[in-house]
């Protein structure tokens, strides 16, 4: 534990970053590499639809302020988990995407994980595919990097293991019949072969705590976005994948 | 039910063309239950044919041994220019549909 602490205080990123694509077999990089068979594009053609959707009291579709996603939207997901200065609090993207729902499209926010939330939030996303990851601490965000961080490096569950243990220590090895990666979200939303369908970096870390037999939090939960905005800190430089493909 | 479609959008008259379909389905396979125990009745995209100015040249009966979001690809013959017709049904009865055109030279 102690060696744990000392390591909680001087992070270290993984040296060289690898994304979780360079972990997966041949055919798992060619589908996420086709456009047209990748099948998290699905999201992104559904998110396109709904872009376009008027939604809310306001009747206002996405695209009648924001325009086109491909200029209007390049680059922001690089900049996420952030702290929104309307709201005071950490975000994601996908609860960006509901903040401007509620503010300015006065809709309803889309319910976590769902299909509709994650096509947007995919579509979104895509226009910074191959940008690099660009999450910085700054002082509004430090408190929630700290958590993070903390969370990173604490043992929890019956395996009474952390992140760290598999996804600093040991990437590249072997855990059963699968490869460690080194536990990056660039790829995310992603489509998950085992999952058979599109889900967000969240619903991976709940894997992860599902996999330590520890509690999961849940979705939208403080722990998983400060850790969303460790690993963010943590991923920085590696490209945006959006929609990745994993296994 | 989302779907992605993608022909080439000209062709030379005899060239093969490869024809490609996505589409966003959980191809349930029945097998499954929910989290209070119930089964989760089988649906999946039992049907899919594809038409070329009227003409069927694709058809493919689907099962539940087809994993979800079914991506299928076949190669045809470019005659006329004209256009594609995919049409699919799934066992809840929910009809999908999508159209692509083609135009030949030569």
């Amino acid at each position: 534990m102690l060696a744990c602490s000392a390591n909680a205080a001087e992070p270290q990123k993984p040296a060289p970053l690898k994304s979780g694509v360079e972990f997966t077999s041949e055919d798992v990089r060619k589908l996420q590499a086709d456009d047209f068979a990748n099948p998290g594009m699905l999201w992104v053609a559904r998110g396109a639809k709904l872009w376009g959707e008027p939604a809310g009291s306001s009747g206002k579709s996405c695209a009648a302020c924001h325009g086109d996603a491909a200029k209007s939207m390049r680059g922001v997901a690089t900049r996420y988990p952030r702290v929104d200065p309307g709201a005071a609090k950490l975000v994601n993207l996908e609860g960006r995407i509901n903040l401007c729902r509620e503010r300015n499209q006065q809709a309803e926010p889309l319910k976590l994980e769902s299909d509709e939330l994650l096509a947007l939030t995919a579509y979104v996303a895509y226009p910074s595919r191959g940008l690099p990851v660009a999450v910085a601490v700054d002082p509004q965000n430090r408190k929630n990097f700290e958590r993070g961080r903390d969370l990173y490096f604490r043992r929890s569950g019956q395996m009474n293991m952390a992140c760290t243990h598999c996804h600093d220590r040991n990437w590249g090895r072997q855990l059963l019949g699968d490869t460690i990666s080194q536990g990056h979200g660039n790829g995310y939303p992603t489509y998950r072969l085992e999952w058979q369908t599109t889900g967000s970096l969240q619903r991976r870390i709940r894997a992860c705590f599902f996999g330590l037999r520890a509690e999961m939090p849940p979705y939208g939960a403080q722990d998983l976005l400060d850790l969303e905005l460790y690993l963010g800190w943590r991923a920085s430089g590696l490209p945006i994948e959006t929609p990745g493909v994993r296994r | 039910m989302v779907a992605r479609v993608q022909i080439p959008q000209q062709a030379k008259r005899g060239e093969v063309i490869e024809v490609r379909i996505a589409i966003q389905h959980p191809m349930e396979t029945g097998f499954r239950f929910d989290l209070l125990g119930r089964a989760i009745p089988k649906n999946v995209i039992n049907n899919l044919s594809v038409r070329y100015n009227g003409a069927e040249v694709f058809r493919a009966e689907l099962g539940s041994g087809i994993a979800a979001n079914p991506y299928v690809q076949f190669c045809t013959v470019a005659e006329a220019s004209g256009e594609f017709v995919f049409e699919w049904m799934d066992d809840a009865g929910q009809r999908g549909a999508e159209r692509a055109s083609i135009t030949i030279s030569g």
